[in-house]
């Protein structure tokens, strides 16, 4: 294939020229700036000299990564959270939206009805969701039970009844349970401590993410479903396959792709869930329901420590790399090849 | 297979629907409580009482939540909501625009390491934005400065009247920092990612030989692009314009960090602050969700066709 630059094809990159300087600044030129902030001394406010894109202090290289993963009591539990949120938070989002869209694709009567229900949290704001669910899921005092808990008393369930995000507790295998014992005696009794549990309150948190998300991912399955040829179906029919076989064994492998783009779409949303925290929950009692993008908001813009909140900043961009690159990579790749 | 016109109906349907109908409530709860819960007069309103339907149906808490309490302090959303409309409108539009003709070049105009720079600018889309927070504010803090002279002229500008919509104007959309006008361009700027693969994925599927008979009819870069791609795109537009609205209207992070004062704050940040608030009762609180989730649960309603669309494109299939 041979390209040479014509009149058009100048004006077709001319074009392209100012979205190109935009990413490259605003994207690739701030996070560069954002790396070299977070490795200097500057966790105060200082003026930044004109002319000069930082202010006058000395590098401390990676002690302000160092301080965060060693001393920094608020962001190991703020890890603890996010680890916590991203599986539940993807496993019930999975597990909700694939059944649904199960359920949706048995010939059902009036099913736009449903989906339309079942996906409009997707329209509505995070700050919405977080000022509804805080007020849904406030517990109230035991005599005076709040929100869900209310009605649970209505209904003649309060055994459902819970503390939801105002509870600061996380569960954990004590050392002296046999499952702690066992980790100990293998060497992993590091991991017998609440710093390694899962913060109750930050399930409250989940709730209501899934309360949003599930329904996109209702939506992506159903696209997935809806594509696999109904003549799959039936010749694993004609061979005696169950319902439940197909499902299983024929259209399930097919979904497979579905599942990584919605893992992909969900993880990257759960590593930088900010919004609904901030609406809800704030950092809860005890950081119970503090994650590393509100950490970083809270140091920054509160309290001026621009280089630690830089490297929580950093942190977070490298995880949600992790998860992207590969994925866009090979997803590149492909569209090379077509 | 099995007869369809069966009179019986088989218990797995009835349970199928039970479930369907009781993850339907799930989703509707919350529904339930802000409406319910903002249609309750003031005699009404009481915690103890939340799930209770309104005895008589009241706008009280609407029109406290839109206008505020003046005997209480306390500022209404109206100012915020138009907020977000000067916002949402003219950033949508425009990311859409700018978008469209970025997924033309590199659907199109294909040139050696175009690949290349999608990736580069497809990537923008997952980052979180707290890796840019500090520079974007530092940058449009700078602009402030570097146009803080040119406002100051505009202040004293002696305008007739009926002109002063230009005055207005100008100091809504200067971009800065603390201005509607920065929010906006920072949306625009970071929307390139999403908009630019929705529409390369939208062209790539128009044939290749509708430009080339184009071409052979003598229309070059724009020519091509105004006469046989643009009309093709209203669908696509629809679909970016409708998913850069909801986004933007619904967004938090960017618009809590650049604007710094009431006056110009959407309505997301007003109603955080609402909520964070300990003199705002809650059914003030609900109220404003409801202003706040309104203009998108109504194109959701409208035109959900197309939000659907939008949805499935943020997955790359397209």
């Amino acid at each position: 294939m041979h390209w040479r630059l014509n009149r058009d094809r100048l004006i077709a990159i001319l074009v392209l020229l100012p979205s190109i300087i935009a990413v490259l600044v605003f994207i690739y030129g701030f996070i560069g700036w954002t790396s070299w902030a977070s490795t200097l001394n500057w966790n105060d406010m200082l003026p930044i000299p004109k002319g000069s894109l930082f202010p006058n202090t000395n590098s401390i290289q990676l002690d302000n990564y160092i301080r965060l993963f060693t001393v920094d009591q608020r962001f190991q539990i703020d890890l603890r959270n996010t680890i916590v949120f991203t599986v539940f938070f993807i496993g019930s989002c999975l597990a909700v939206g694939l059944s649904l869209a199960i359920f949706l694709d048995q010939r059902i009567w009036n099913e736009g009805f449903f989906r339309s229900i079942y996906l409009f949290p997707m329209a509505v704001s995070f700050i919405v969701t977080g000022v509804v669910w805080r007020w849904l899921l406030n517990p109230g005092s035991p005599e005076a039970p709040v929100g869900v808990n209310q009605l649970f008393a209505n209904l003649g369930l309060p055994f459902l009844q819970s503390r939801w995000y105002t509870n600061p507790e996380a569960l954990y295998f004590t050392p002296e349970s046999p499952v702690g014992q066992l980790l100990t005696q293998i060497g992993l009794g590091a991991v017998t401590t609440p710093n390694f549990g899962i913060s109750i309150a930050m399930l409250s948190v989940v709730l209501a993410a899934v309360w949003q998300m599930s329904g996109y991912t209702m939506a992506l399955y159903l696209a997935g479903l809806r594509g696999v040829p109904d003549e799959l179906r039936e010749a694993a029919r004609v061979d005696g396959a169950t319902e439940f076989q197909i499902y299983r064994r024929v259209i399930m492998p097919l979904l497979a792709p579905i599942t990584l783009s919605a893992v992909i779409i969900l993880g990257h949303i759960s590593l930088k869930i900010f919004d609904l925290i901030s609406a809800m929950t704030g950092p809860g009692p005890a950081f119970a329901t503090d994650v590393p993008a509100y950490y970083m908001f809270d140091t920054v813009f509160r309290g001026n420590h621009f280089a630690r909140g830089a490297a929580i900043a950093i942190i977070l961009l490298i995880s949600v790399a992790v998860l992207v690159v590969p994925y866009l990579a090979n997803a590149m790749r492909t569209e090379v090849r077509r | 297979m099995s007869k369809r016109e069966r009179r019986t109906i088989k218990p797995t349907r009835v349970i199928l629907y039970m479930i369907l109908v009781m993850a339907a409530i799930f989703f509707l709860v919350p529904v339930y409580i802000l409406i319910v819960t903002s249609l309750k007069s003031y005699a009404d309103v009481n915690l103890a009482t939340m799930w209770a339907l309104p005895r008589h149906l009241s706008l009280d808490s609407f029109i406290s939540a839109w206008n505020g309490d003046p005997s209480k302090g306390t500022i209404g959303l109206s100012g915020n909501f138009m907020n977000s409309l000067k916002l949402t409108i003219p950033a949508a539009l425009f990311a859409a625009l700018v978008g469209s003709l970025n997924g033309y070049v590199l659907a199109k105009w294909k040139f050696p390491g175009s690949n290349f720079i999608f990736a580069l600018i497809l990537f923008g889309m997952f980052i979180p934005y707290q890796s840019i927070l500090i520079p974007l504010m530092l940058t449009l803090q700078s602009w402030g400065k570097a146009f803080k002279p040119l406002l100051e002229n505009v202040e004293a500008w002696q305008l007739p009247i009926y002109l002063e919509w230009i005055r207005a104007i100008i100091q809504t959309y200067i971009p800065a920092y603390g201005t509607i006008g920065g929010l906006a361009i920072v949306h625009v700027i970071y929307g390139i990612p999403i908009t630019t693969l929705i529409f390369k994925n939208y062209y790539a599927e128009i044939p290749d030989e509708l430009l080339e008979a184009g071409k052979i009819d003598g229309a070059g870069f724009w020519g091509l692009y105004t006469n046989v791609l643009f009309p093709l795109s209203i669908p696509g537009f629809v679909v970016v314009i409708i998913w850069e609205f909801q986004s933007i209207w619904n967004e938090f992070l960017f618009a809590v960090v650049l604007t710094n004062n009431a006056a110009v704050q959407p309505i997301t940040v007003a109603l955080n602050n609402l909520a964070g608030s300990y003199i705002v009762e809650w059914n003030i609180q609900m109220a404003g969700s409801l202003l706040a989730a309104l203009p998108t649960l109504l194109i959701f309603i409208i035109l959900g066709r197309y939000f659907m669309r939008g949805l499935l494109a943020g997955s790359l299939k397209g």
